[in-house]
C-alpha cells in the first residue's frame, strides 16, 4: 500500500489530472520529436521552442498512463526557460533516479517525487517516455522513439 | 445435468495458483493471455523427459520409438478433441500465430493478385498481418467485415464482401479483446457458398466450448496449447485432409521430405510435409495431457461454471458507477473487458497487482478493436474453469481501490 502512495504522489496524480503544457504549441516551435511504446500503447509529441541555448517553450500532446502523463507534464515545467546544457544535466538525473543507471548531473528539485517508480520496474518505461521523446527534439532526431 | 465443478479440487490440481503476490492470495484473472497448467500437465511434460526423451521418426531404438508413439498418440488425441476426421488432419505448430502463417504460407501461394481474403474488424493482429505481409507479396485484396458497437459482427453485411473473387473467410471464433463468440457456422456456410474456404482462429474459444470443427463447417482450425491449459511453444492447425495434400511446404528441412536430391527434392504428405525439423514432442505429450484433463472435468461443465461467472461478474460489474465494459455482445467468452473513468489500464493494472489480482492491460494486439471504441486500451479479466466467485468480489473491490487511489 505504501509504495502505490509513492507511486501515486499528490502531485504525480495533480499533474496527471491537470498536464502542465499540455496540446500547447509554442508559436516558435523549432524542434520536434514523437514517441510511441508499442506495447502499451502510450504516446507523446513534444515540441520546443529553443532560442539561443535556452528552451523558452514547450508543450506536449498524445496519450499514456497516470506515470507517463505526469512524467511528462513534470518535465514541461521543470525544463521551461532552462539553458539546453541544464536541462540535459536534468534528464541524466532522471535516467538515474529512475532506472538507477548514471549519476545525478543536477539537483532534482519536485521531480523527486518520480523516485516511486523505480518499485514498479514495469513502469519505469512509462516515466521514461516523455523524457526520451524531449531528449530526441533537442537533437532534431527524426526517429520515432521509444523505451520499451 | 452433470455435477457442478468440484472447485476446491481443480483449483488444488494447478499448483501455481497456490500462491501470495504483494501479500495477498494469487488471483488470477489472465487466462486469455495464458492460462496456469494442472500438475497433470506438468508431470507429464516431466515423465516424458525423465524417461522416454529420443528423436521422432528416426530411430529404431526403444525410447525413439516410444517418443515417437507419444508424439502420434498425441496428434490423435487433439484430433479427436476437435472432431476430425484423423489424426494426419492435425498439424503441430508452435500456436495460433504460426498457424495462420501456415496457411497464408502453404495455400497463399495458390493467391493470385486480385484474389480476395475476408477478416473481421475484431481479429487479432496474427489474423491481419500475415494477409497482409500476402497481400504485398502477391496483391490480394484483404476486405474486412465490421462490427457493432456491442462488438458484434455485423453479419448482413458479410454477402456483399463475398465475390468470386474470395479465397478465404478467416475468422476468430471468440475475441481476446471482447469475449464476442461469434457465429462460426453461419459465416462457413455463406463462404462455401461463395466457394471461399474457412479459417477459424480457435485460440480464445478452444478452452471454453466443445468442439466439432466439421460441424463447425471450418476448413482449418487453430488453437494455441497454452491457452488450453498445456504447455507454451505447442499448438496446431487442423486442416482438412484434401486441403493440406494440395498445400505446398511450409518450411524446408529434415522430416518433411521422401526424397531428396541435390536437383530436386520430393515431400512427404500432410501432415509431416509442414512439420520440418525436430517437433516440441515434449509440448504435443503435455497438449495431450490437457486435453485428457480438460475433457476429464467436461467442457459442458466447465462452459456452465464459466457462464455463471460471467453472469455474476457482469450484475455486479453493472452496480459499479464509473465502469464501462467494453463489447456487450450477448453472446460471449468469459472475458470483461474495461474501461474505468479518469483510471488508465496500466494504472488500474499496476493497483490490481498490488492487491494480488493479475489483469491484462493493454491494446490486447487488437488495435482496430481499440479504435473502435476509442480507447487507447482496455484493463480485461478473463476467467477460467478455476476461477471462483469470491475472486470477482475481490475484483470488484480491488477496482474501488483503483478509483480511491486515483481518485483522491
Amino acid at each position: 500500500m505504501n509504495d502505490l502512495r509513492a507511486l501515486y504522489e499528490d502531485v504525480i496524480l495533480d499533474h496527471n489530472r491537470e498536464p502542465r503544457n499540455f496540446q500547447h504549441r509554442p508559436e516558435g516551435a523549432n524542434h520536434e520529436a514523437y514517441g510511441f511504446n508499442p506495447l502499451c500503447g502510450d504516446e507523446f509529441k513534444v515540441l520546443l521552442q529553443v532560442e539561443d541555448g535556452v528552451v523558452t517553450d514547450v508543450g506536449f500532446e498524445g496519450v499514456g498512463c497516470a506515470i507517463a502523463v505526469a512524467s511528462t507534464s513534470l518535465m514541461t515545467e521543470a525544463i521551461k526557460g532552462k539553458p539546453v546544457e541544464e536541462v540535459e544535466a536534468l534528464f541524466q538525473s532522471v535516467h538515474h533516479l529512475l532506472t538507477g543507471e548514471g549519476e545525478e548531473a543536477a539537483p532534482l528539485g519536485k521531480l523527486q517525487v518520480l523516485a516511486g517508480v523505480h518499485e514498479f520496474p514495469m513502469r519505469i518505461k512509462c516515466a521514461t517516455l516523455g523524457w526520451h521523446v524531449m531528449k530526441a527534439a533537442l537533437e532534431d532526431e527524426g526517429e520515432t522513439v521509444c523505451t520499451e | 445435468m452433470a455435477p457442478r465443478l468440484d472447485l476446491d479440487a481443480v483449483r488444488g490440481d494447478f499448483p501455481c495458483l497456490n500462491q501470495e503476490v504483494h501479500g495477498h492470495p494469487l488471483i488470477y484473472l489472465d487466462n486469455a493471455a495464458t492460462t496456469q497448467k494442472p500438475q497433470a500437465v506438468i508431470d507429464a511434460v516431466a515423465r516424458y523427459y525423465e524417461r522416454d526423451n529420443a528423436n521422432v521418426h528416426r530411430g529404431i531404438h526403444a525410447l525413439a520409438e516410444r517418443a515417437t508413439a507419444h508424439y502420434e498418440e498425441a496428434r490423435a488425441r487433439v484430433a479427436r478433441f476437435l472432431g476430425a476426421a484423423e489424426p494426419a488432419e492435425i498439424v503441430f505448430v508452435r500456436g495460433t500465430t504460426e498457424a495462420i502463417n501456415l496457411v497464408a504460407s502453404s495455400l497463399g501461394v495458390t493467391f493470385h493478385e486480385g484474389d480476395e481474403v475476408v477478416i473481421t474488424e475484431m481479429e487479432h493482429h496474427s489474423n491481419i498481418v500475415p494477409w497482409q505481409l500476402l497481400r504485398d507479396r502477391v496483391g490480394i485484396r484483404l476486405r474486412v467485415l465490421p462490427m457493432d458497437d456491442r462488438g458484434v459482427l455485423q453479419l448482413d453485411r458479410l454477402d456483399e464482401l463475398l465475390t468470386d473473387r474470395t479465397r478465404l473467410v478467416s475468422v476468430v471464433h471468440g475475441s481476446n479483446a471482447l469475449g464476442t463468440l461469434n457465429p462460426v457456422a453461419e459465416i462457413a456456410a455463406a463462404a462455401h457458398a461463395a466457394g471461399a474456404l474457412v479459417l477459424v482462429d480457435g485460440a480464445q474459444a478452444a478452452p471454453h466450448l466443445p468442439l466439432d470443427v466439421r460441424a463447425l463447417g471450418a476448413d482449418f482450425y487453430c488453437l494455441s496449447g497454452h491457452k488450453v491449459y498445456g504447455p507454451m511453444g505447442i499448438g496446431c492447425l487442423y486442416g482438412r485432409r484434401a486441403l493440406l495434400e494440395e498445400m505446398a511446404p511450409y518450411q524446408g528441412g529434415g522430416e518433411m521430405i521422401r526424397r531428396v536430391t541435390f536437383e530436386e527434392t520430393t515431400f512427404a504428405p500432410p501432415p509431416a510435409r509442414f512439420e520440418a525439423g525436430t517437433p516440441n514432442v515434449a509440448g504435443a505429450v503435455g497438449l495431450a495431457a490437457a486435453l485428457d484433463y480438460l475433457d476429464g472435468l467436461g467442457l459442458e461443465r466447465v462452459a456452465a461454471h464459466e457462464a455463471e461467472l460471467l453472469a455474476y461478474g457482469l450484475a455486479q460489474l453493472d452496480n459499479l458507477d464509473g465502469v464501462r465494459l467494453i463489447g456487450t455482445a450477448p453472446e460471449r467468452l468469459a472475458i470483461l473487458s474495461l474501461a474505468v473513468d479518469n483510471a488508465h489500464p496500466h494504472d488500474i493494472a499496476t493497483i490490481l497487482d498490488r492487491d494480488g489480482i493479475a489483469i491484462r492491460a493493454g491494446h490486447h494486439c487488437a488495435h482496430p478493436v481499440m479504435d473502435h471504441f476509442g480507447v487507447p486500451a482496455t484493463a480485461r479479466a478473463s476467467l477460467a474453469l478455476y476461477n471462483t466467485r469470491a475472486e470477482i468480489d475481490r475484483l470488484i473491490a480491488s477496482i474501488h481501490h483503483v478509483m480511491e487511489v486515483l481518485g483522491r
